[in-house]
């Protein structure tokens, strides 16, 4: 193996195949590192890939890459036991490139995208798990991966998650658990046109739904997307709920959803094709690592760059553009043959201008509000009793709406509550 | 109907390596009030068999949960050495 090469990429994900991809493209030499047998297999997403971002990098990448379906259907459901109460949004405008999102499955798009970056000239090394940090003085030089030592001149930690670099660069102490959620994926198989007739879909439309009120009261949530021939089935989860005693195990509470009818619809007759766990950042804003030290970059969600705004969870765009950046910032270090802190940090600038980092400023107490145990249970108990009375005929006679309504507050939310809540969400999302 | 995790995890292919990438110091988990691993692993590699805790590490699914709710840090966490462990293929 090579013993020296510009610039390493940890993790052959989104971030770290954007990061080669970008400085490959630049005739820069890049070397990227993947602990998988194959890029993919061992990422797990909802997943919407959104468009944009990877289109201004490859332009027209729908025209090759494996993409399921294009959402083209938007559904925010909220459950209460027997019912259901939904906002169902449908437009062939959604569909249109690039400002669209695309169902993917992981194991397809990232070996595609890390392909891209393999035959536009960087190198890419399969099933090594980097383990360690090369330091000289103080500095970053480089990687550890079993008896190997590879040195560059700038390290960029792709490695998502649970990354140990960024740890060993002293960018962030221990992940904080309420910071992280759970996600545990169930993937189902049925045949296209069942899907398509189900979900009421043209040929290669899709469509993505977000489930309230199905975490048994805990701070979560639950999605569902159309792919090919499956549909991905999962459930979100905050850690802190793990800490609380006497309440079920994380396998149990994807049981829990498929048992809403619901959901028991959807899913009538499909198989299990997988399943699959992965954690999420969501600490938002005020989870974000520190970005940058001397020679080293740290990318994705191993930055803690995703936004979950309760209808949307967004991170492998964020990945993705901050893979451009770190490449755009290396690139200029090159040039100016510096690669410390004072040139690294030229990726902060970057991120600061981007669309990932302003979005979580603005979105800041969205991850609060999202967890909020009112909008895990209350909400979806109330619309959902007060549909029911609005629709269910009985013999007595019918009360006003402003009756209903006042009638389920007082029972099911409090007014004050109702207010701040409302008020918070206006601001905050 | 809660279905069996043997059933979830069927789905799954593994390379075990005979080496356990994750190692639990169980004198830690005696005194352990929580027991959060038991119930955030996925996979329930975690388990209680008479009021002591039980780890195999070959179902992991490589998350990373039990090693961020463990606060008495007794779990030294790693993924398992490169082409080793748990392959999704619809992730
Ligand atoms: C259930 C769930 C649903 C989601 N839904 C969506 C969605 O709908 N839309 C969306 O945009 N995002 C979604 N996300 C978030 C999205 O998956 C992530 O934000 C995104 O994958 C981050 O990309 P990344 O490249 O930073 O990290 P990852 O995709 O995690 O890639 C990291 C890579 O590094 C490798 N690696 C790790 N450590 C090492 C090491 N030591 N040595 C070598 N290689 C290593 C890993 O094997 C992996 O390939 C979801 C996440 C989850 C869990
Ligand atoms: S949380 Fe940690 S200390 Fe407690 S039982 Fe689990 S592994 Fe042991
Ligand atoms: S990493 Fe995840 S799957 Fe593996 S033992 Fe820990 S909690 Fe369980």
């Amino acid at each position: 193996m090579v013993e020296s090469v510009d610039t390493i990429v940890v993790g052959a994900g989104p971030a770290g195949s954007a990061t080669a991809y970008s400085l490959a493209k630049a005739g820069h030499e890049v070397l990227l590192v993947e602990r998988g047998k194959t890029p993919g297999e061992k990422n797990v997403s909802g997943g919407v890939l959104y468009g944009s971002v990877l289109h201004e990098l490859i332009p027209n990448f729908w025209d090759e890459a494996p993409l399921e379906r294009v959402i083209t259907n938007r559904n925010l459901v909220f459950l209460s036991g027997e019912s259901s109460f939904s906002l169902d949004f449908s437009s062939s405008k959604l569909e249109k490139p690039p400002h669209n999102g695309y169902s993917v499955i992981r194991y397809d798009f990232d070996q595609w995208f890390a392909k891209q970056a393999e035959e536009t000239g960087a190198l890419l090394a399969t099933g090594i798990r980097v383990d360690d940090l090369l330091w000289e003085n103080k500095q970053i030089v480089g990687i550890k991966a079993g008896s190997d030592e590879i040195r560059a001149k700038v390290v960029v930690a792709a490695d998502g998650i649970n990354s140990t670099l960024v740890e060993q660069a002293g960018l962030r102490k221990d992940l904080k658990a309420k910071y992280i959620a759970l996600g545990i994926k169930e993937v189902i198989g049925l045949p296209r046109d069942v899907i398509e007739n189900r979900f009421n879909l043209e040929h290669n439309e899709g469509t993505a739904h977000t489930y309230l009120g199905c975490t048994k009261g805990y701070p979560g949530g639950g999605f569902l997307y159309t792919n090919q021939d499956s549909l991905s089935l999962g459930i979100v989860l905050k850690l802190p709920i793990f800490k609380t005693k006497s309440h079920s195990k994380a396998p149990e509470f994807i049981d829990h959803l498929k048992q809403f009818p619901y959901i028991r619809r959807l899913i009538k007759e499909g198989t299990r094709l997988e399943y699959s766990a992965h954690l999420v950042p969501e600490g938002g804003y005020h989870g974000l690592s520190k970005l940058y030290t001397d020679g080293f970059l740290v990318t994705g969600d191993a930055a803690g760059l995703t936004l979950n705004i309760g209808y949307a969870l967004e991170g492998m765009n964020f990945a993705i553009a901050s893979g451009v950046a770190a490449a755009k910032t290396i690139l200029r270090a090159h040039k100016q043959n510096d690669f410390t802190q004072s040139t690294m940090k030229h990726y902060q600038k970057l991120m600061n201008q981007s669309f990932v980092l302003k979005d979580m400023k603005t979105f800041r107490n969205a991850p609060a509000i999202v967890s909020s145990p009112r909008l895990m249970k209350s909400y979806p108990d109330f619309i959902n009793n007060l549909a029911l009375d609005l629709y269910q005929s009985t013999a007595s006679p019918r009360p006003k709406l402003i009756n209903l309504i006042l009638k389920h507050v007082v029972h099911e939310i409090s007014l004050p509550h109702l207010f701040i809540d409302g008020i918070k969400a206006v601001r905050g999302l | 109907m809660t279905a069996k995790i043997e059933e979830k995890l069927g789905t799954l292919h593994y390379t075990i390596d005979k080496e356990a990438h994750i190692k639990v110091n169980f004198d830690a988990c005696n005194d352990c009030e929580n027991k959060a691993c038991i119930r955030g692993c996925p996979a329930q590699c975690f388990e209680l068999v008479q009021d002591e805790v039980k780890f195999q590490y070959e179902d992991c699914i490589e998350c990373g949960t039990c090693k961020i709710l463990c606060d008495k840090k007794a779990i030294e966490w790693n993924y398992p050495r490169g082409t080793f462990g748990v392959v999704f293929r619809k992730g």
